[in-house]
C-alpha cells in the first residue's frame, strides 16, 4: 500500500475521528486493506465506492461494531474504547444506519434518550428528558417533530431526524450517516442537505456515505473512495469533476472505455405488434399505504419499456403492485396477454406472464437462507421439476447458471447463499428470478435503488435488452430519473392519477422533474 | 442536460467493463468453486455438530453400565426414541415454515386415545361402538390431520398468533382425552392397534424402523421434491415466497396439517409401546419440551427456514441416549429431570460452539 492516497491534512488539527491502517478480512475477501481515513470537525467527508468496495465494513469499524483485524481507530488522537464499551464509542461516535434503528412504539423523547435517561438513580424524569428533546429539535430547526409523538406516527425523514438528535443531544459531535437519502424524497433530500450542512457549520465532523454522486458534490468538503477494499482517492471536492470520480470509482482499465449500452438498447427495439397490446390497465383504483391509485388506464405493447415515473406516494409502487398481482384493487381491471388477473394473486400474475422485481428485495426479492441457485429459479419450479415434484439441483443450476452469467451475479458458486451477497448481487438474484420465466411482462420497481454504478448498468442493462431481444413488455416504476434512460415511453403519476406522457426520448430531465413535482417553485418546495 | 450526458458516460463504460469480463472468468471461477466446495465441507462439519457428543455418551453409558453396550438395550432404546422421534419430524416441518405448534403433545394423547375408544369394548373403556382397527387407524390420522388443519387455519387465515392458537388447542385436546373415557385407562388395545408400537422384527423394533423412514422419506422429500423446497422458502421469507408464486398459505396450512398427522402416529406408537392409552399421554407428560429440545438441538431454528432431518434425528438420538443412561445408573427420579434439563442446555452450548449458527434460535 505504498502508493495509499492521504487526505489533504489540516496543519496541526487532530481529527475527531480517524482510522488508521484498517485491514479486515472476511472468511476468503478481504474487504478493507491498510484503509486511512479521518474525520475534521466542521468538515463533511464523503464515502464513496461500488457495492462491496468497503464502504459498510469500514462504518461498522468506525461505528465500533466489529474490530479491525489490524489497524486502529482513534478519537480525538485517543485510542478507541474497548469494543465491548458500548457506552464509550456511542459517546465518542454516532451513526445513523440506512435502516430505522428508532424503537416504533416509543415516543420521540425516549429514542432520543435511549439508554441516556435524565433522572436519578435509574427513575426517569420524564419532564426533564421532554424538555431536552425539544431543546436539541428547536435549537437544530428540526420542525415538525413533537417530543411526545410516538415513532410509529412518523415519516422516514421524521424517525432519521430522531436518530440524529439522539447524537446530538448526547452532545455528539461525530456522525456518520449511511446512506441518508435512500428512503426519502426530492424534497426531504434537500431539507437533509440544509441539515447536513448547518451541522458541518456548527462544527460537527461528518461521514457522509453516498451511491449518488451528485450528493457528494452538494454536500461534502472532502471525498473518499473506496475500490476493492483500497483507499483509492481521497482530495477536496473543490477542483475534483464529476468523471474523475467515477473513474476512481470503477478503476482506471476501466474508466477509459465507453461503450453505448443505452443506445444499444433504445435503438434495437422489436416491437412485436400484433394489435393486442400485452398489458391493459383499465380504470384501475387502488388504495394503499404506499399512494392511492385513481382511475388509472394504461398499455403497454410487446417489446415496449415503459416507465412510471412519481414521487414515492404518487401511486406509482402501487399500480405496479397490482399489475404484479400483490395488491388489491377497488374497480377497474388488469389484463395481461388478455388474461385477466386476480387481485393479491401473485400466482397467477406469474401463470399469466408477469415477472416481477419488488420495491423492497429484502422483504419480497429472495429467501436469505437460501442459494443463488434455488432463489433465481424460484418462478419456474414447476418447470423444473418432474411429474411427481422432484427437482433435482443438477436441473435447477442447469437453468440457474445462464442468468446468473447474463446478470453477471458475483458468487461464490450457485449454491451460496443470497444472504452472504452484496445488495446488488442480490438485486442482480432478484431480477434473475423475475426473468427466469421468460415472462411477456416485467414490472421493475426500484430496480436499481441502492446498487451501486456498475450493477446498475447492469441491471437496466438486462431489463433493456430483453424488450429488444425477446420481445417482452416492461414496465418500470421508478423515482430515480436515471433509470427512465431505457425506457421508450414514460408515464408519470402525482397523486394517483396520470398526469403526462412522455413519448419521445431521450426525456428531457427538467421536463420530467417538473411534472413529477407538479411544477412546483423552487421555494415552495422545500415547505 | 449535461448532468444526465456524464451519467449515461459512466455507466455505459461499466457495462462494457462488466461485457469484457468473460476472458478473466475462468481463474475467478476456479477459486469460486474452490470457496464453495469449502462451503459445504463446513456445513457437513454443521450437520454432524453433534456426532461427537453421541460418542462421547456412548462411552459415557458403556462405563455407567455393563448393560448399555447390549442389543436389547438398544432396541429398547431405539423403541423409545420413536415416538419422539415421528413427532420431531413434524415439529421439524412446522418450525421450517416458520411456525410453531405446541399442541403437537395434545394430539399425541388425543388422537389414540379417541381411535382406541372407537375400537376397544366397554369392559375396556371403550364407547361400544366397536369399530374395526383399520377404520380405527384411519380416525387417528383423520384426528391428527384435522387438529393440524384447525390449527393452520386459524393461523394462517384468521392470522392468529401460533403461540396462542396451539396453546388453547393443547388445553382442548388434554381436556377431550380426559373427558371422553371419562378419565379412565384404555386398555386391551387389538394387535393391528398396538403392533407398530411393540412389535419386532427379529431384535429390531418395528417403530423404529418406521421411524428411520419417516426421516428419510422426509428428508428426501425436503431436500428434492418442489414441495420441500417451497417449505425452506417460506420459512426464509414468506413474502419472497409468494412475489416468487408459492401459494404460502397452502403450504403453511398443509405442513400444519402434516405435523398432526405424524403427532398422531407418534401417539400411535407410545400407546403400542404402553399397551395401554392414558390420560396422561403426551400433554400430562409434558412431551413437547422433550420435542421442541430435540429439534432445536438438531439445528431447526425457531425461526424457520433453517434445519435438516439429519440433525432432528441426532437431536432425537441424543436425547434418548440421555435418558437411556439416567435410568441405568439408577438415578432417582427426582433428579433426572434436573439432569435431563441441564443435559438439553449443554448440548444446547456444545452444538452452538461446534456448529457454529447451527443451533441459532
Amino acid at each position: 500500500m505504498v502508493e495509499n492516497p492521504q487526505q489533504p491534512a489540516l496543519a496541526g488539527e487532530v481529527p475527531v475521528a480517524e482510522a488508521i491502517g484498517v485491514y479486515k478480512q472476511f472468511g476468503s475477501t478481504l474487504a478493507l486493506r491498510g484503509v486511512s481515513v479521518a474525520l475534521h470537525s466542521g468538515r463533511c467527508l464523503g464515502l464513496v465506492g461500488r457495492n462491496g468496495a468497503g464502504k459498510s465494513t469500514l462504518v461498522s469499524i468506525m461505528s465500533g461494531i466489529v474490530a479491525p483485524d489490524r489497524g486502529q481507530v482513534r478519537f480525538d488522537g485517543q485510542r478507541a474504547p474497548d469494543l465491548a464499551d458500548v457506552r464509550a464509542w456511542r459517546e465518542r461516535i454516532s451513526t445513523v444506519f440506512q435502516h430505522s434503528m428508532v424503537v416504533p412504539q416509543l415516543t420521540v423523547a425516549e429514542n432520543v434518550f435511549l439508554n441516556s435517561q435524565p433522572g436519578r438513580s435509574g427513575f426517569v424524569d420524564w419532564k426533564a428528558m421532554r424538555a431536552g428533546t425539544d431543546r436539541v429539535l428547536a435549537e437544530w430547526g428540526f420542525s415538525g417533530v413533537a417530543a411526545g409523538a410516538p415513532c410509529s406516527s412518523l415519516t422516514v425523514e421524521q424517525r432519521q431526524l430522531v436518530e440524529i438528535a439522539r447524537a446530538l443531544a448526547a452532545g455528539r459531535r461525530c456522525l456518520l450517516l449511511d446512506e441518508p437519502t435512500a428512503a426519502l424524497e426530492r424534497a426531504e433530500i434537500r431539507r437533509l442537505f440544509d441539515r447536513v450542512r448547518a451541522l458541518v457549520a456548527a462544527g460537527v465532523a461528518v461521514l457522509y456515505i453516498s451511491h449518488h454522486l451528485e450528493e457528494v458534490f452538494e454536500v461534502c468538503d472532502d471525498v473518499a473512495v473506496l475500490r476493492d477494499g483500497e483507499l483509492v482517492l481521497a482530495q477536496t471536492t473543490a477542483g475534483l469533476s464529476k468523471d474523475e470520480l467515477v473513474a476512481a470509482m470503477v478503476g482506471p482499465n476501466v474508466a477509459a472505455m465507453t461503450t453505448t449500452t443505452q443506445q444499444n438498447g433504445t435503438e434495437g427495439r422489436v416491437h412485436r405488434d400484433d394489435g393486442r397490446p400485452c398489458l391493459v390497465v383499465e380504470h384501475l383504483s387502488a388504495v394503499s399505504a404506499r399512494g392511492a391509485v385513481r382511475d388509472v388506464s394504461l398499455e403497454v405493447r410487446h417489446g415496449e419499456r415503459v416507465g412510471l415515473a412519481g414521487l414515492l406516494g404518487a401511486g406509482v409502487a402501487t399500480l405496479a403492485r397490482a399489475v404484479a398481482g400483490n395488491q388489491s384493487w377497488t374497480s377497474g381491471k388488469i389484463e395481461v396477454e388478455g388474461i385477466a388477473l386476480v387481485p393479491r394473486r401473485p400466482d397467477k400474475a406469474l401463470k399469466a406472464g408477469v415477472g416481477y422485481v419488488p420495491e423492497d428485495r429484502r422483504a419480497e426479492g429472495f429467501v436469505r437462507m437460501l442459494s443463488v441457485g434455488e432463489n433465481s429459479t424460484m418462478t419456474i419450479v414447476d418447470r423444473l421439476a418432474n411429474r411427481l415434484g422432484v427437482l433435482l439441483p443438477r436441473k435447477r443450476d442447469a437453468a440457474a447458471r445462464p442468468l446468473a452469467q447474463k446478470l453477471s451475479i458475483v458468487s461464490a458458486g450457485l449454491s451460496q447463499l443470497v444472504g452472504e451477497l452484496s445488495g446488488g448481487n442480490q438485486q442482480k438474484v432478484t431480477v434473475a428470478r423475475a426473468v427466469a420465466s421468460t415472462p411477456k411482462l416485467v414490472v421493475a420497481i426500484t430496480p436499481t435503488r441502492g446498487v451501486d454504478v456498475a450493477s446498475k448498468a447492469t441491471l437496466l442493462e438486462a431489463l433493456s435488452s430483453l424488450a429488444s431481444d425477446e420481445g417482452t413488455a416492461v414496465l418500470l416504476a421508478t423515482d430515480d430519473l436515471d433509470d427512465l434512460v431505457i425506457c421508450d415511453r414514460v408515464v408519470v403519476l402525482r397523486n394517483g392519477e396520470v398526469v403526462a406522457e412522455f413519448t419521445d426520448p431521450p426525456f428531457e430531465r427538467e421536463a420530467l422533474i417538473g411534472a413529477i413535482e407538479g411544477f412546483v417553485a423552487d421555494e415552495k418546495a422545500t415547505a | 442536460m449535461t448532468q444526465v450526458d456524464s451519467d449515461e458516460g459512466a455507466t455505459g463504460a461499466v457495462g462494457a467493463a462488466l461485457g469484457t469480463e468473460p476472458g478473466s472468468r475462468t481463474a475467478v471461477e476456479v477459486t469460486l468453486q474452490r470457496n464453495s466446495r469449502q462451503a459445504r465441507a463446513v456445513s457437513v462439519v454443521r450437520e454432524a455438530a453433534l456426532l461427537p457428543v453421541l460418542v462421547a455418551l456412548i462411552i459415557v453409558g458403556a462405563l455407567v453400565s455393563p448393560v448399555f453396550f447390549t442389543v436389547s438395550n438398544f432396541s429398547g432404546i431405539g423403541l423409545q426414541a420413536s415416538a419422539l422421534g415421528v413427532t420431531v419430524v413434524g415439529e421439524s416441518l412446522i418450525l421450517l415454515i416458520g411456525g410453531m405448534d405446541l399442541s403437537l403433545e395434545g394430539t399425541y394423547g388425543f388422537a389414540p386415545m379417541l381411535a382406541a375408544w372407537l375400537i376397544v369394548p366397554v369392559a375396556a373403556f371403550g364407547s361400544g361402538a366397536d369399530l374395526s382397527p383399520v377404520l380405527g387407524l384411519l380416525v387417528l390420522l383423520l384426528a391428527g390431520g384435522c387438529v393440524g388443519l384447525i390449527n393452520g387455519t386459524l393461523i394462517v387465515k384468521a392470522r392468529l398468533n401460533g403461540f396462542i392458537v396451539t396453546l388453547g388447542m393443547t388445553i382442548v385436546l388434554a381436556g377431550l382425552q380426559n373427558g371422553i373415557p371419562k378419565a379412565q385407562t384404555l386398555f386391551a388395545l387389538p394387535r393391528a392397534f398396538s403392533y407398530l408400537g411393540s412389535a419386532y422384527w427379529g431384535q429390531v423394533p418395528v417403530s423404529l424402523v418406521f421411524t428411520a423412514f419417516v426421516f428419510v422419506g422426509v428428508g428426501l422429500f425436503l431436500r428434492y421434491h418442489r414441495g420441500g423446497r417451497a417449505i425452506y422458502a417460506v420459512g426464509g421469507n414468506a413474502e419472497a415466497a409468494r412475489a416468487a408464486g408459492i401459494n404460502v398459505d397452502r403450504v403453511k396450512i398443509s405442513v400444519y396439517a402434516a405435523g398432526g398427522t405424524l403427532a398422531a402416529i407418534g401417539g400411535l406408537m407410545e400407546a403400542g409401546r404402553v399397551s395401554a392409552v392414558t390420560g396422561q399421554q403426551g400433554y400430562g407428560e409434558g412431551v413437547i419440551f422433550t420435542v421442541f429440545a430435540a429439534a432445536v438441538i438438531g439445528g431447526v431454528s425457531l425461526l424457520g427456514g433453517r434445519g435438516n432431518m439429519l440433525g432432528a434425528a441426532t437431536g432425537v438420538a441424543l436425547l434418548s441416549i440421555v435418558q437411556n443412561i439416567l435410568d441405568l445408573a439408577n438415578v432417582s427420579s427426582y433428579w433426572i429431570e434436573a439432569i435431563d434439563g441441564a443435559v438439553i442446555l449443554v448440548a444446547l452450548v456444545m452444538a452452538r460452539v461446534i456448529g457454529g449458527k447451527a443451533s441459532q434460535g
